[in-house]
């Protein structure tokens, strides 16, 4: 009984003491970020080569049943996509007119900063958030591929998300679904500006929610493209969040808000593109912290 | 007798990784209704009412530092609610006998649930998201439910291994003496 005793006291100074090491942890890590520096370097040597590989498999596996798809499905699917190049042809050569255009006038107005030719560095989903109440992943690049923290992270034409941490060999990407993103947004057409913010409970439709948008005379309808905003201080101006699935003037009168239709499937994410300038490093605000 | 102690702390380390790469990689792809299962609370709670309260709280911790450093905003916020989690289950393991799988399925149940209840407290709550009934509804009570039906499943699997060693801990332990 004696040993029991004893057992359970050791047992409750042990839970102080890493009680006390997590309530450090923490405290370091909001004062001090650069205690994740060894850790991250830890999890790079042991977690994020397996879940690497687990990857590899899980690729290889869809590519194997991938391949028992029959010929007249791909055939059919063959014919459809010639008929888009053909469209696409056709609307290619229209936009390269205006291109011409636009540069010309770009020219004339002295605007030099193109946004459309960011670098980019492709990577592929690795791993999930564990949880089910937040939406963030790991990717399988991180500083050694120039990865870092603050870099927009964009899939197909859509902005996906930002990439809060980076590692050696990985980095971790909050969507813009997720619960704790608010993104400065616009309508394309109308450049009236709003926030974009992720909402927990519009997750699992894969919506995201809209507010603060002025209720002027511009029109904004269902349809219109919602893109990141100028004066956001994270984003990249004129990356494409989503498409407006719904508007409402709210009871104040004075601004609208309402639901948008993310153009990235959060769901099936696979490969992802990562822009490797920060908003900061192109407007030279970056060293303010 | 040191042997078979490492032996039984390198398989620990090794279930801690499995079930950590399992819940990121193969769960998300498992997920209903975009809720997917807590495989790393059913490892904690069970190492804690099967092997004591210290046991639990250091797997505990390890679980969650995990969990910290790929996707936290704080490093130690999991690693201390999965460290709390393995204690408290701890203190029922002289409640605990493995033939019977309802006392651990409870036990898992309610870690779940308050787990599910502190992160709603701390990560939703104090920014001001107030809209408990729907995150109780879509999001706790699924994650409960899923969490205990995996454990059906998983459970035995982590009984028959502590089984295992517990006999060849005997039986090293009988040679000596």
């Amino acid at each position: 009984m004696k040993k029991k005793n004893q057992t359970s006291a050791t047992n409750k100074y042990w839970l102080l003491l890493l009680s006390i090491l997590c309530v450090l942890l923490m405290v370091l890590s909001v004062f001090a970020e650069e205690i994740r520096g060894p850790l991250k370097g830890i999890a790079s040597v042991t977690v994020i080569p397996m879940q690497k590989g687990i990857n590899q498999i899980g690729i290889w596996i869809g590519d194997f049943s991938e391949n028992f798809e029959t010929l007249d499905q791909l055939k059919s699917e063959n014919e459809k996509l010639q008929e888009q190049v053909e469209q696409l042809v056709v609307e290619n050569s229209n936009l390269q007119e205006e291109k011409y255009e636009l540069e010309r006038l770009q020219a004339l107005y002295k605007l030099d900063q193109n946004y459309a030719d960011y670098p980019k560095v492709g990577a592929r989903v690795i791993g999930k958030d564990s949880g089910n109440w937040f939406s963030t992943f790991t990717i399988d690049k991180g500083t050694n591929d120039g990865v870092k923290e603050g870099q927009n992270v964009l899939a197909g034409s859509g902005l996906v998300g930002i990439v809060t941490q980076a590692g050696p060999t990985w980095a971790t990407v909050r969507s813009i679904i997720d619960d704790a993103s608010n993104i400065s947004g616009m309508a394309l057409s109308t450049s009236d500006k709003c926030i974009v913010s992720g909402d927990l409970s519009l997750m699992s439709e894969g919506k995201l929610r809209f507010e603060q948008m002025e209720n002027n005379d511009s029109e904004v309808e269902v349809g219109e493209q919602i893109v990141t905003s100028y004066i956001s201080d994270k984003y990249l101006q004129g990356l494409l969040i989503g498409y407006i699935s719904e508007v409402n003037i709210d009871a104040n009168n004075l601004t609208r808000s309402g639901y948008i239709t993310p153009v990235v499937d959060f769901k099936n994410l696979q490969e992802v593109l990562v822009i490797t300038t920060t908003k900061g490093e192109i407007t030279g605000t970056d060293k303010t912290e | 007798m040191k042997v078979v102690k490492i032996k039984r702390m390198l398989m620990t380390v090794f279930l801690i990784l499995i079930c950590y790469l399992l819940q990121c990689t193969v769960f998300p792809a498992l997920a209903l209704a975009s809720i997917k299962p807590n495989l790393m609370i059913i490892l904690t709670a069970s190492f804690g009412f099967m092997r004591g309260s210290r046991t639990g709280m250091l797997v505990g911790f390890f679980s969650g530092l995990l969990i910290d450093i790929q996707f936290g905003n704080i490093l130690g916020f999991y690693a201390l609610i999965y460290m709390l989690i393995g204690y408290f289950n701890g203190l029922f393991q002289q409640m605990y006998f493995d033939e019977d799988i309802k006392f651990p399925l409870i036990l898992i149940g309610i870690s779940e649930f308050m787990y599910g209840l502190i992160i709603y407290f701390f990560m939703f709550m104090l920014r001001s998201e107030f809209n408990f009934p729907y995150y109780f509804m879509h999001i706790i009570v699924p994650e409960l439910i899923y969490t205990m039906l995996i454990t059906l499943g998983i459970y035995p699997l982590i009984l028959f291994m502590n089984h295992k060693l517990e006999a060849e801990e005997k039986r090293s332990a009988s040679k000596f003496v």
